[in-house]
């Protein structure tokens, strides 16, 4: 029914374009050869309609386009044009059993128009595709600019009216992880639409290692080194750390930065809008830390042992930071509590259990730099001096020990309801072996299939998977590492499943299942 | 002297509270319409509109029977005749009015789906003048010259959906000299006459305002489009639906990461074109669609891409320093020439879409507020005034209107 619409549709088309096509000649005149090509052209509509009956498709407009065919255009340049021109001219018409678009098909029927001035025609249009339909790389770099330019237009309207400096201050040592944390903090880092300073403090002393890494930020860095080394146990890591902490806002106070001082433990995870929010500071800010205390247990066991039932709501992320009440006033702090991990918790870098933080973390406080320096004059009485911490360095667990009022910190990040950084420990063993710079150089030449290696219960192995894939070490989220030589290559997927179990008795040392 | 010293601290604590206050706006840019500020005129007192008083079969009683008719997108016709009963431009002496208002809803006539059927609405329309035409005189006085109703259907009073039936039909020809407030607008088409007012769809403004989100929100998607490229019931093939547009949209940049198009429906569509800077605007079966008035609510740059038509308020706001136009058959470089406008150009287009006057004249508020959409068309009835002396018919004259014209089913009553 749809094709006897078309079909009448055409005649009206066709008798309206006579109409419109003999209105320039003279019309009053030539009454009898007007009716006898009118009876003409409807035996040969009648004909095509017939044949187009029978063969199924639109024969007639083939037949016209064979009888009043201009060249074919090129359909990518061809205007669509008016109305004038459509009972002379019909261009490309592509098979109706071809219904794929994709087919350069410029199926246009003389159709209905809207009025003889109009360009505009209603009927079938071609779908135009261009040549090569895909983006071009140029372009998208014109609009990331464009859309740069844009963002930059809103944070001058909207965002933070006169932003600081950015001051990091970041902990770190050389370590088979300290690749993937630092480029990690390094990433967002980059991000961060503020100027930025960035303090890397190394335990150990500088190393080239740590160097290159933070090389490729094109931050402006202080790369510190510090005379002791980082030790085993996690304890007097976390001590450790804190003393390099202090020596970072130490080079703060010589150097006179300005800005707000922030601390990002290079395994911390941190949003873009918690540098949004730290721009609100005025002298100490606390901040909401998301604790992800890591534990490599499977499912059953640590939910059996770890959480007992009445703290079922500890299932969620435990949060440290700020508690205000309705008036969103500082009350007090949410700390994490370490009570159900009691006996539980790792001792040493690279042991299976869970890391469990302070209960309070540094990275949670942003300062003012201003508070740092010797001679500030606009420092408040409730701050204390640098200097009177330098003596009693061992006991600095969280910068609020520079305070001698606690309750004039000012909460952020709506009163702390806004979690946007999050503490995590996830670290290899001391001893774990891993290529210097991670780079493999020279490259391997021996590969061992990895059927040969004895993995008690592992399925056979499909061939694709035998190949040796060079330079790649796979960064596990387990506390361990293998302690035997590193292989080249990693074994299937499949195998991995098979890793916890097979592991255990491979490490010596481990504690037994609990 | 001490009151001048008043009067001068008084002045300046006057200067500081505008200049902080003007520090916190946004940074907006006037729109001067071609025809002056047309925007922020007030039409009170301008104009006088007499309502007819119609039987309630031709509103009430249609808008009981289907509720739905107050929230698509075809509504305008309803809050159009709720705002000019308590307007203040409303009169009850017929004989001071500049023009005259049917309150006939003749879309209001919707399927189990919603969509409405317009097969009944010409002799609808044609009983209602005839009743009018009865029982006043003014009617007659200029055969509709000085009346206009509110026609928002696809091809406005064309009352068809499909192009070459409403075509066919043209205007209805009794409605030919009437000013048709419509939502259609294509150059030289029959179905829209000259001298017609053309009006954004209706567009929810409550549910819109409830989906906003704070204006720091960085804008990161490039072009945003959600809607179908082709109409698989009506045609599967393409090519007619949209005049092949979208099909060439989805055809070209399916796979290109600066264009987030689909066919979705997702519920943070509002949120989503908040944070595009290009929101595509191509026609449909016919050319207009709410698109255009979320995207100047949302602050999107609308890029229209519908050949020779006629935006709403067309001589009081420039589209063209608003919205980028692009041609139907530039389609496949519609990349191009997005990235090649300079960002200056996008920056100055979305300041001027920043500006509060420009979103309040495309929606339909309820209660009304000044500047908006309701206002505008009276503005535009008020700028046509006074009416042409020729207009008049003579006493016992020639009709002009054929009051027999039109299809054969037309004629039936209603």
């Amino acid at each position: 029914m749809k094709f006897s619409a078309w079909q009448q549709s055409y005649a009206n088309k066709r008798s309206s374009s006579f109409r419109a096509s003999s209105g320039p000649l003279d019309s009053s005149s030539d009454g009898s050869i007007k009716s006898a090509s009118a009876i003409f052209w409807l035996i040969l509509h009648g004909l095509c309609c017939l044949i187009s009956l029978v063969l199924g498709f639109r024969f007639s407009r083939l037949v016209f386009f064979l009888l009043f065919s201009s060249p074919a255009a090129n359909i990518y340049t061809a205007p669509f044009r008016s109305a004038s021109e459509l009972a002379q001219t019909l261009t490309l018409y592509s098979t109706p059993a071809s219904t794929n678009i994709e087919l350069p098909a410029a199926n246009r029927t003389a159709g209905i128009t809207a009025s003889p001035n109009s360009r505009v025609v209603v009927g079938r249009h071609g779908i135009r595709i261009r040549p090569w339909p895909h983006p071009n790389p140029v372009e998208v770099m014109q609009a990331h600019r464009i859309i740069e330019r844009v963002q930059k237009e809103q944070r001058l309207q909207f965002g933070v009216k006169h932003p600081r400096t950015v001051i990091v201050v970041t902990p770190t040592y050389v370590r088979t992880f300290q690749a993937l944390h630092l480029t990690g903090v390094m990433h967002s880092l980059m991000n961060v639409p503020y100027d930025l300073v960035w303090i890397v403090v190394e335990a150990g002393g500088a190393t080239n290692e740590t160097a290159s890494i933070i090389a490729k930020s094109g931050l402006r860095t202080f790369h510190v080194g510090f005379r002791q080394r980082m030790p085993n146990l996690w304890a007097e890591r976390h001590r450790l750390e804190a003393r390099m902490r202090l020596h970072a806002l130490r080079i703060v106070r010589e150097k006179k930065l300005d800005g707000i001082v922030m601390f990002a433990d290079d395994s911390n995870m941190h949003s873009m809008e918690l540098f949004d929010e730290i721009q609100n500071v005025k002298w100490v800010g606390a901040l909401s830390v998301g604790i992800l205390a890591h534990s490599s247990q499977t499912g059953e066991e640590s939910s059996a042992s770890v959480i007992p039932k009445e703290d079922e709501e500890n299932r969620a992320v435990p949060v440290q930071g700020p508690a205000c009440n309705s008036s969103n006033q500082l009350v007090g702090w949410h700390t994490f509590n370490s009570l159900p991990y009691v006996g539980k918790s790792a001792t040493y870098i690279g042991d299976r259990e869970i890391v469990l933080p302070r209960k309070l973390e540094w990275a949670g406080f942003v300062l003012n730099s201003q508070l740092l320096w010797k001679d500030a004059e606009d420092r408040p009485e409730w701050v204390k001096d640098l200097d009177t911490l330098d003596h009693a360095d061992e006991d600095v667990e969280t910068p609020l020990s520079l305070l001698k009022d606690v309750s004039l910190v000012e909460p952020l990040g709506s009163c702390g309801r806004q979690i946007m950084l999050w503490w995590l420990r996830v670290e290899a063993r001391a001893d774990s072996k891993f290529p210097p710079g991670w780079i493999i150089d020279p490259p391997l030449e021996i590969t061992v299939p990895s059927k040969r290696t004895p993995w008690p219960d592992a399925p056979p192995e499909l061939p694709s998977n035998e190949k040796a894939v060079t330079g790649v070490q796979e960064h596990t989220l387990k506390h361990s590492s293998k302690t035997q030589t590193s292989r080249s290559k990693r074994s299937s997927r499949s195998k991995r499943k098979h890793d916890p179990k097979t592991v255990e008795l491979q490490l010596p040392g481990r504690h037994s299942e609990n | 002297m001490r009151t001048w010293v008043w009067v001068f601290s008084v002045l300046v604590v006057y200067g500081f509270v505008l200049r902080i206050s003007a520090d916190q706006k946004a940074r907006t840019e006037r729109i001067s319409g071609s025809a002056g500020d047309v925007l922020e005129d007030n039409p009170v007192g301008r104009l006088k509109v007499y309502i007819y008083e119609l039987p309630s079969k031709y509103n009430k009683k249609l808008l009981q029977k289907d509720p739905r008719c107050l929230n698509h997108m075809f509504a305008a016709e309803i809050y159009m005749h709720r705002f000019l009963l308590s307007s203040p431009v409303r009169t009850l002496n017929p004989e001071e009015a500049d023009w005259f208002y049917t309150p006939i809803y003749t879309t209001c006539d919707l399927t189990p789906t919603g969509l409405p059927l317009p097969f009944k609405s010409p002799r609808m329309m044609r009983s209602a003048v005839q009743l009018i035409s009865s029982s006043r005189p003014y009617w007659n006085r200029t055969e509709g010259a000085d009346h206009f109703f509110v026609v928002p259907h696809d091809f406005g009073a064309c009352f068809h959906y499909q192009e070459e039936k409403a075509i066919e039909r043209g205007i209805l020809p009794l409605l030919q000299r009437a000013t048709l407030v419509q939502t259609f607008g294509q150059r030289n088409h029959v179905c829209l006459n000259e001298g017609s007012i053309t009006i954004p769809p209706y567009a929810p403004p409550q549910k819109m305002q409830a989906h906003l989100i704070p204006q720091e929100t960085p804008r990161s998607i490039f072009v945003y489009f959600r809607g179908l490229f082709y109409d698989v019931n009506n045609d599967p093939e393409g090519g007619y639906y949209a005049r092949g547009a979208r099909a060439a949209v989805w055809e070209n940049f399916k796979d290109n990461p600066l264009f987030d198009i689909s066919t979705d429906h997702p519920t943070t569509y509002y949120e989503d074109m908040q944070r595009a800077i290009f929101c595509l605007c191509p026609l449909g079966w016919a050319p207009w669609s709410p698109r255009l008035v979320e995207a100047v609510v949302f602050g999107c740059i609308p890029v229209i891409i519908a050949d020779d038509i006629v935006l709403p308020f067309a001589d009081a706001i420039p589209w063209e320093e608003i919205g980028v136009f692009v041609a139907e058959e530039d389609v496949p470089n519609l990349d191009t020439i997005l990235t090649s406008i300079p960002p200056e150009v996008i920056l100055r287009k979305q300041r001027l879409l920043a500006n509060p006057s420009m979103k309040r004249a495309m929606l339909f508020p309820q209660p009304a507020q000044a500047g908006d959409a309701f206002h505008q068309i009276l503005n535009g009835l008020a700028r046509k005034l006074p009416h042409d002396k020729t207009i008049y018919m003579k006493k016992h004259g020639p009709k002009i209107l054929n009051w027999t014209a039109g299809p054969v089913g037309d004629l039936k009553p209603w």
